[in-house]
Formats: C-alpha cells, structure tokens, sequence
C-alpha cells in the first residue's frame, strides 16, 4: 500500500535546478534512507516533503493526497532537524508539547502524551530543563520526542546523527530504528554516511547530482549496483574499479583474462568488492602487496595489479602482517560478484 | 584565550585614552560636578552672589506642582517615544526579514531619517502640521479635522512624540533586523511543522528569541526619550501649550535659560542625572535576569 508517493519531483532554485526528477513509491511503515554526497539534493528533496521549500513541479502525495500547495502544518509530518532546533527558551516538556499545544489538545491530554513520549525515550528527568542545560544525545532524544509525541502519518530526518560523537551515533541508529519499528511510521531519513543508510534503511536512495542513480533494499545497492557511482559510494572499504575490455566473449585486463563472459565486444568499467577477492594458487588476478592495514576481523591488503600498476584494495579474513605475507598474490573472483558497467555512461551491464 | 596588548610605560596607553577622558571630563564630569554645587545656591538675578540654601532647591522643586506635573509629562512622553519607535520598528524589520532580497533598497531607505538631526526633525514635522501652511494640517482639515498642535495639549504632545520616534525607528529596526536575521532558521521551521502559523510563531518564538535586543533598545530609547529629544520639542512646541510637552530635560533649560533661576535649573539636573542612572541600572539588572534563556 502506497502511502507516501513521489512523482517526478524537480526544484529549482532561480535559474538553476537542483533535483532533476525523483519519482518513488514508500509503502506504509516502511524506513526509506535517502543517502548521497554533500550538496546532491538529499535535503531539498526532504524538504520538499515537510513543505519548507517549494516543489518546482512534479507531485508529491501523502495519504493519497496531492500535499504540493500544502503548508508545513496541514501535512501531518514531524521532522527531526541536523542542530535539533529545540526551541531554545522552552523547556524540554514545553519543547515536546508545543505542537499539542497548537493543536488544541487539553492540558491534561499534552501531560499524558509528553510524559509517554519522555518515558520511551528516557527523557523523564530532564522535563524541566532548557535545551542548553543537555548534552548533544539528551537533545538528539528531545528533538526525536518532539516529533513523536504528534504522531504523525511521516517521519522527517535529516541527517539527525552527525552532531553526535560515533560511539552514540551507533546506539542511537539502532534506538531510532527501533522506536520506528515500534511505532510503524513512514519514515524518511537522510544521511551521507553509507554505513547508516546500509544498516537502517527498509529500501534506500542513492542520489548523486540531483538524481536517483538507485532505489532499492541494501542488499539490491549492495550486490547488484545499478551504476558506477552507486556501487562506489556503498560498500565499505569502496568497490575498486578498473578498465577492462570484452574481446570474444571473455573478460580481459591487459592480457589477463578473468572470466568468460558472453558480450558484445565492448570497453568495460570492472568492479570488484575487497571483500570479495579470493586468495587461489592459480589465480588470474595477481596483486604486488605495498602495505597491509590490519583491522582485527579482517586485514586490508593494499597493493597494486601486477603488469598494470592500477591501485588494488583486497580485504582478507584474520589478521595479517606485511613481513608474514607473500609480497605476489593470486586471486580468483566468483562471477557473480563481477560487476560490469559501461565505460561511457557509467550504467550497469551485468 | 584573551587577546591583549601589552604596553610598556605610560605615556602610549594614557595617550591612546586622553581624549576620550578629556572629552568625559570637560563636556561630563565638570558640568554635572557643577550642577550639583549650583544646586545648593540660589544665585541673585543679576548672577553676582549667590546664597548657600542646602537641600532648600530640592525641597522647593518636590512640592512645585509644575515640577511634578514635569514628572507625569516626561514618563508619558518617553513611554509614548519608546513605544512609536520600537513598535514600528520591529513591524519594518519582520517584513524585511520575510523578504530578505528586497531588504538592500528597503533598509537603505529606512536608515534615512536616522540621518536627519533632530532639530531638523522637529522643523520638518513643523512645517508638516503646520496651522496655516502645514500640508498635513490642510489635508486633516480638508477631512474635517481642525488640526492645532499650538492650542491643544494632545495633539502637541502627539506631535513631538511622533517628530521624536519617527528618526529612532530606523535605527532600532537596524538592531530588530540582525536580531531577527540571527534566530536559527530551523527553529523557526520547527515551529512551522508544530502547527504554528506566522504570527504564532512570531509571538511564541522568535519575539522570545529577541527580548535581549528588544531590552537593550528600551533601554537605549528611554534615555533617547529623557535627554536627546530637547531639539524637536524646542522647535515645535517649546514646551507648549501650557507646559503639556515640557519634560523634565525641557524644564531644565527654561527655569535655568530662560527664567535665570539657576540654582533650581541645577538641582533639576541632579534629580534628572539620579534618575536616568538608576532606570538605566534597573533595566539593565533586569535583562541580565529576565533575558536568559
Ligand atoms: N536556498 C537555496 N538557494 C540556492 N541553492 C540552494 C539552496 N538550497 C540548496 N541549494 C543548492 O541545492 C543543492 C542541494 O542542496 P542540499 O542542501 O539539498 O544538499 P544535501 O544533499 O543536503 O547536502 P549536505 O549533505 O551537505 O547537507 C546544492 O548544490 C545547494 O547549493
Ligand atoms: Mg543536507
């Protein structure tokens, strides 16, 4: 069931447009993480939605209704802000029940829901203070009860986390995650961080430019990447890239041949995961290794393709040293973890 | 980390603030030292002698019922003053900040009358309301309305508390402009997205946001209001009609100037000097209290 529906939404600020047609369909309750670059359109787009900028055309529906003319207000959405944008001069339980105020709910109706939402969220000692008297996670959690304690038909975040240190950016992930899940509402994220936007999202947004390069389930953007740009900036340590051609059917780098491969005879761009690389005798891939970088579960091999002299990111199992290892290894690749795309455009090929 | 630079010897440093002093001395501390000596005489007419009488000034201006009636006119005045030049004032400054691009032309526009001394204010709004030739004064009349600022006390007053707050609002809407252009925009979106319309969210978050600005100008436009509104009252009602828009800083000057009696003039000051000081603290304690949020 659609709940939120985007249909090829475009902005433009003056004479310069900046989102260049996004078109979506989220079903209900789903977390949908819109993940790009800085200054790809990931808050424009957001914004759009919440009504705080204006949509250049293109429609955009929530709850079946066409909201483009909508102000903020009438569109039931609670949107979380990257500085939290508490009001500085209320206190937390004036902060949380201000949006109730408005609405006209009862005294005794503002105090059950904002000391429900304060109870969740563990805020319930610090209902009197003002927002500066709280850390950046106390007020990440204000910021999260404000917009709860509305119950809104859609979730607005951007980019809620990054003002908070990595330890609670990932307690947090998870905390926000859950609370969604408990409550069931749409949910619209944004981040730049690929690793939040893998472990979070429902479906998610690749956007670059002002573009959707990519929506799908993390594990669609993970293995089968639609562009080059997509499956750069998702995985991590990033998916190496080389140049490559097909020549009779068969996948060739230099005068290596990986694999058999039934194609046109065309250049190719050929993408492989670090993690991806399998250490065998026989091997077509052989790597020089300059430098390994040991990360505990697994050990990064930084090297370079032998006879080609392109840069080469291996990630092995265990912990290895440089001084232990074959300075020369070989590597196999599964063919279906070789991604193709179009030396031109950047598109997907198998 | 502080930033200092240290000097060494004398001679630079007392340099570098003599002028200041001297200015604060000769045109500040000599004059109001003064005042409070002359205010314990009562000189002869012809200023030749002058007989030490203590507390006897102050005593005489408490029970002068034209003194106290000073009093009521100046706290009208100054409240009226005040109230003209930060009202509009923030009006100006929230349409500015709703349409930011246009604001270069607009804020030029309204810096203008900040320009204008205010005895030249004062002749201007003269001309204006005049009772024969006055434009506005012939349009009033044309409406029906027969305007004379010269025979009626509230319009008189009207008139310099206008004349008075008209060249202040530009500059309080310079300060209500950057304090409005400093309340984080997100709040304000905040605010959108809780249901809060324009003015709603005007009155519950941004008018908050914006007290300690909102208090300095008070503060600063009380004093405006005490001390430096002499020249529009000079020129258009020179206290008139019968002491209706004399204030206490106009008061000063004509029972010292005009009617020579300088010992009662002097005392007047002190009370005024005592009076300002002690608002201006009150005020001041109150902000530090009241404004932070
Ligand atoms: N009010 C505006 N006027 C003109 N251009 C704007 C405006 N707001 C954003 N832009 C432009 O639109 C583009 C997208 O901006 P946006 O803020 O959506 O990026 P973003 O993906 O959220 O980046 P970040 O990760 O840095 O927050 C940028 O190129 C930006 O310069
Ligand atoms: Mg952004």
């Amino acid at each position: 069931m659609t709940y939120v529906s985007l249909n090829s939404v475009k902005k433009s600020f003056g004479p310069t447009e900046v989102i260049h047609g996004v078109t979506m369909d989220i079903k209900e309750g789903e977390f949908i993480v819109i993940v790009g670059p800085s200054g790809c359109g990931k808050s424009t787009l957001l914004r759009m939605v919440a009504g705080l900028e204006t949509i250049s055309s293109g429609e955009i529906e929530i709850a079946g209704v066409v909201v483009n003319d909508k102000e903020p207000m009438d569109r039931n959405i609670a949107m979380v802000f990257q500085n939290y944008a508490l009001y500085p001069h209320m206190t937390v339980y004036q902060n949380m029940g201000y949006g109730l105020k408005l609405a006209g709910d009862s005294k005794a109706e503002i105090d059950q829901k904002v000391q429900d939402a304060a109870e969740l969220l563990q805020l319930s000692e610090l209902l009197n203070r003002k927002p500066r008297q709280l850390s950046g996670g106390q007020r990440q959690r204000v910021a999260m009860g404000r917009a709860i304690v509305r119950k809104p038909s859609v979730f607005l975040f951007d980019e809620p986390l990054s003002n908070l240190d990595a330890k609670l950016r990932v307690q947090m992930r998870l905390e926000i995650r859950d609370l969604q899940r408990k409550l069931g509402i749409t949910s619209l994220y944004v981040t730049h961080d690929q690793v939040e936007a893998m472990t979070m999202a429902d479906r998610m947004i690749v956007m670059n430019g002002g573009r959707a390069e990519q929506i799908g389930t993390p594990l669609d953007v993970y293995r089968k990447p639609s562009s080059l740009f997509a499956a750069q900036f998702i995985g991590s340590p990033a998916m190496n890239i080389f140049d490559a051609r097909i020549e009779n059917n068969t996948l060739q780098m230099g005068e290596t041949i990986i694999a058999a491969i039934e194609m046109p005879d065309q250049a190719v761009k050929l993408g492989i995961r670090p993690e991806h690389f399998v250490p065998s005798p026989t091997g077509a891939i052989k790597i020089s290794i300059k430098a390994t970088e040991p990360l505990g579960a697994n050990t990064l091999l930084h090297g370079k393709l032998s006879g080609m002299g392109q840069n080469i990111t291996v990630s092995m199992q265990g912990v290895h040293e440089l001084s232990e290892i074959n300075p020369t290894m070989a590597f196999d690749v599964e063919r279906e973890n070789i991604h193709l795309f179009d030396a031109s455009n950047g598109k997907r090929l198998s | 980390m502080e930033k200092r630079v240290i000097f060494r010897g004398w001679l630079l440093p007392i340099c570098l603030v003599a002028p200041q002093l001297i200015i604060s001395v000769v045109f500040f501390f000599y004059p109001a030292a003064q005042a409070v000596w002359q205010s314990l005489f009562i000189p002869d007419p012809f200023g030749l002698s002058a007989q030490y009488v203590g507390l006897g000034n102050f005593e005489y201006l408490l029970s002068d019922k034209y003194y106290r009636a000073s009093f009521v006119t100046t706290a009208v005045f100054s409240i009226l003053v005040t109230l003209c030049s930060m009202v509009p004032a923030l009006f100006l400054a929230v349409c500015a900040d709703r349409l930011i691009k246009s604001s270069g032309i607009y804020r030029t526009l309204l810096i203008w009358p900040y320009a204008v001394a205010p005895a030249v204010a004062g002749v201007l709004w003269m001309f204006m309301f005049n009772t024969r030739v006055g434009i506005i004064s012939w349009y009033l009349g044309q409406l029906g309305y027969d305007w004379n600022h010269v025979l009626n006390d509230g319009e008189a007053m009207g008139l310099v508390v206008v004349a008075s707050a008209w060249g202040r609002i530009s500059y309080n809407f310079l300060f209500f402009f950057a304090a409005l252009q400093s309340v984080p925009k997100s709040v304000i979106e905040a605010g959108a997205i809780d249901g809060a319309r324009f003015w709603r969210r005007f009155f519950d978050i941004v008018l908050p946001l914006i007290t300690p600005t909102a208090f300095f100008l008070m503060v600063v436009n009380v004093v405006y209001s005490f001390f430096e509104t002499f020249g529009v009252i000079h020129t258009i009602t020179s206290g008139g009609p019968q002491q209706a828009t004399t204030i206490l800083v106009y008061k000063v000057f004509s029972d010292g100037f005009v009617g020579q009696d300088l010992g009662s003039s002097s005392a007047q000051s002190v009370i005024l000097l005592v009076l300002v000081g002690a608002l201006t603290i009150i005020q001041f304690k109150y902000v530090e209290k009241r404004v932070h949020y």
